[in-house]
């Protein structure tokens, strides 16, 4: 009789887990089924437009795409090109800064936002804000404010300081700079946000046993809290270092690359050649070195950061 | 190692009230224990006292110095976190010696107290790690470790245990009181464990509502709470709460009470003197779970047990005891009895009330007659 009991509670177990298994092969496949579309667009569309930029990098392609190939002519043709050579110089220049000033102010206005003070959410606000604008629109108004006849200089001129100087958009030897200064209002305030939320989970009672053993308040933000917000560090530079590499509409808003090519940019470089000017191989081979340049700075950078944070948990 | 006086301390923030004029005078060398219910203003208490926070009113001396208004780096007190506070980025040892290389100790020395602190902890392979890679014991231990380091006056604990296991709170409760035997500084300590609070205790400060409630060793609060609170508060399980009624029953002050429809008339113990004037009025009977017990027959005859019949609503074993939940005057009732004489829910079963320890409450505000 309990023979009979177990196998009738054998055939009762069965019944449900064969149904589910149809459950579980749908379960199995419905996430891949639903993801594929996406997987598919960024294989053909990302993965597979690098591809065919290297391609083309190695073809005589102007105008339009062909598919003769020439070797290494175009690398060998973009590293002659005194252009190039300008426009890395500049991007060098150009993100060191960004992203150097965009983490000293960020950090800074953190700190100072940090300390209890009355309207913060109003100032948060308001040193947020410029990041809702897109780089064409901070580019365009930057263009204004920089132009010696419309903007800063004309207006302290018109106060009474006559000699006052301020040309930096048509000075060949700063131009650059003035991208800097755009970008930088334009990113700082979010730099400063992931900052502030990086010093609010440091724990309360961390500082109050700084406090205990004496350190200063100086010495509990270089000591304590700044080394432990090592993580937003890396995700703020990620983030900036990504912004500088991409900071095409921003230069082309604000100077067009010029006066002549003096804050030409990569990215401005590379536009030109593959669509004005129909050197579609050259405009390829700058794109390709461009990327190498962004996966020669981020992975050796990620993978130490993540190395360590696995050792740290 | 130094005396502590809080006098009159008051704390608000804002409009709101935290520390209501505190006093409390601590010797040199005692252990203090603060107990209270959650946001009673025992970590205010314990920020002002370290000059975390600045007090808004009283004052507060260490060794007959007024500290008020030092900052808290002057006052040499350490503080022990119930997170612990490491800091994060620095290794066990940095952490320990931080405090020591802010006040310039040469660096042999400082060496000399980072050694002795891990060997009387027993964190010495653990100095080269940083906190994430420890377990929580380990990371009490180095919490434990940086107060040590530099020899304070008096040494503060917030909760310090309340993060651990049950056994390793048990074993590191055992090496608290063995540390402060050892060193003897003057200790504050805050728990909400009753066991702690007991075991470590040389005097309990019972605090609600930014008072203190009662301020005495562990027996006194136990035996003889100031009020209702107290004696709620204190003990595990709590004091039982009887409303009953006074009368003068045969030349002795008596409390009625009702068991399984029968009447007793139980004599109130001689040492609560003032309850003569009460006589005829409402109060209520305090008696903890222990004065109930079986009958055990050597003790009956004392003049001050009695002997009840009552019907079991529920039984609780505890392993050493078994807690048995019974009716009197219509409320429940906790009696603590020996497991095999504990009968089954339903059962009947004689109790022996022990009157001689039983306190006495207003039932409106609750404080001691
Ligand atoms: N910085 C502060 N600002 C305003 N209220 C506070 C502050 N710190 C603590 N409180 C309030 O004080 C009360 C007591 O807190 P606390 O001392 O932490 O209680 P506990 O006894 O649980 O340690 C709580 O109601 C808390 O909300
Ligand atoms: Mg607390």
């Amino acid at each position: 009789m309990s023979e009979s009991k177990t196998a009738d509670l054998t055939s009762v177990a069965m019944t449900p887990r064969r149904n589910s298994r149809m459950g579980d092969t749908l379960a199995y496949w419905m996430p891949k089924l639903v993801l594929s579309p996406t997987l598919i667009i960024v294989l053909v569309f990302f993965y597979g437009f690098i591809l065919w930029t290297g391609y083309l990098s190695f073809t005589n392609s102007r105008m339009l795409p062909s598919y003769d190939f020439v070797g290494w002519a175009n690398y060998v043709r973009l590293f002659n090109n005194e252009r190039w050579f300008v426009s890395l110089r500049n991007l060098a220049v150009y993100s060191v800064l960004f992203i150097v000033i965009c983490l000293a102010i960020g950090l800074s206005l953190a700190i100072l936002l940090d300390q209890k003070i009355r309207a913060e959410g109003a100032l948060r606000t308001i040193y947020l804000y410029p990041m809702a604008l897109s780089f064409i629109v901070t580019g365009t108004v930057w263009k204004w404010m920089l132009n010696p006849q419309v903007g800063i200089e004309q207006f302290v001129r018109s106060l009474g300081w006559e000699t006052f100087r301020f040309d930096w958009l048509v000075d060949p030897n700063f131009s650059i700079y003035t991208i800097v200064v755009a970008a930088v209002w334009q990113s700082s305030g979010f730099v400063m946000a992931l900052f502030l939320a990086g010093l609010r989970g440091v724990d309360d009672s961390i500082i109050k046993a700084a406090q205990i053993d004496g350190a200063s308040r100086f010495m509990i933000y270089t000591r304590i809290i700044i080394p432990s917000l090592r993580p937003v560090f890396f995700s703020a530079f990620v983030m900036l270092a990504h912004i500088a590499i991409k900071s095409f509409d921003l230069a082309l808003a604000l100077t067009g690359g010029g006066p002549g090519v003096s804050s030409d940019l990569p990215a401005i470089f590379m536009y030109q050649m593959s669509f004005t000017r129909n050197q579609m191989g050259l405009g390829a081979a700058s794109a390709m070195i461009m990327l190498l340049t962004v996966v020669a700075i981020l992975v050796p950078y990620l993978y130490s950061e993540l190395r360590t944070k696995k050792h740290e948990h | 190692m130094a005396s502590l006086n809080i006098t009159n301390v008051e704390k608000s923030f804002g409009h709101t009230h935290i520390l209501k004029g505190i006093n409390m005078d601590i010797q040199d060398g005692e252990f203090i224990i603060l107990v209270g219910p959650s946001g009673c203003g025992k970590s205010t208490l314990m920020n002002c006292i370290a000059g975390l926070e600045d007090v808004t009113g009283g004052q507060i001396c260490i060794e007959d110095h007024d500290i008020t208004g030092v900052l808290p780096k002057d006052r040499d007190i350490a503080m022990v976190f119930q997170s612990y506070a490491l800091y994060p980025n620095m290794n066990v040892r940095k952490n320990i010696s931080f405090a020591l290389e802010i006040r310039k100790l040469p660096k042999a020395e400082i060496e000399r107290e980072v050694e002795r602190v891990a060997k009387l902890l027993q964190i010495e392979h653990l100095l080269d790690r940083k906190p994430g890679q420890l377990s929580g014991g380990q990371r009490q231990r180095v919490a434990m470790g940086r107060a040590l380091a530099r020899h304070p006056k008096i040494y503060l604990f917030d909760e310090p245990l309340s993060n651990l296991d049950a056994k390793l709170r048990v074993e590191m409760r055992t090496e608290i009181k063995k540390l402060h035997q050892r060193l003897g500084t003057t200790i504050v300590y805050v728990t909400h464990d009753q066991i702690e609070a007991m075991t470590l205790a040389d005097r309990i400060a019972v605090m609600k509502d930014g008072h203190i409630q009662q301020f005495g060793t562990p027996q006194e609060v136990y035996d003889n709470p100031a009020n209702r609170f107290v004696a709620g508060f204190m003990g595990s399980p709590s004091m039982n709460f009887i409303d009953t009624e006074l009368v003068n029953h045969e030349g002795q002050v008596c409390v009625k009470l009702l068991v399984m429809d029968q009447l007793h008339y139980l004599p109130t113990p001689s040492s609560e003197r003032g309850l003569l004037e009460r006589v005829g009025q409402k109060v209520v009977l305090g008696i903890r779970p222990e004065q109930i017990t079986h009958v055990i027959p050597h003790y009956a005859s004392n003049p001050s047990t009695f002997i009840v019949k009552a019907k079991i609503d529920v039984i609780e074993p505890t392993g050493p005891d078994t807690l048995v939940l019974v009716k009197m005057n219509e409320q429940e009732v906790n009696c603590r009895v020996e497991p095999h004489e504990a009968g089954k829910p339903g059962e009947t079963m004689s109790l022996m009330i022990n009157m001689s320890k039983t306190v006495f409450f207003d039932p409106i505000t609750g404080e001691r007659l």
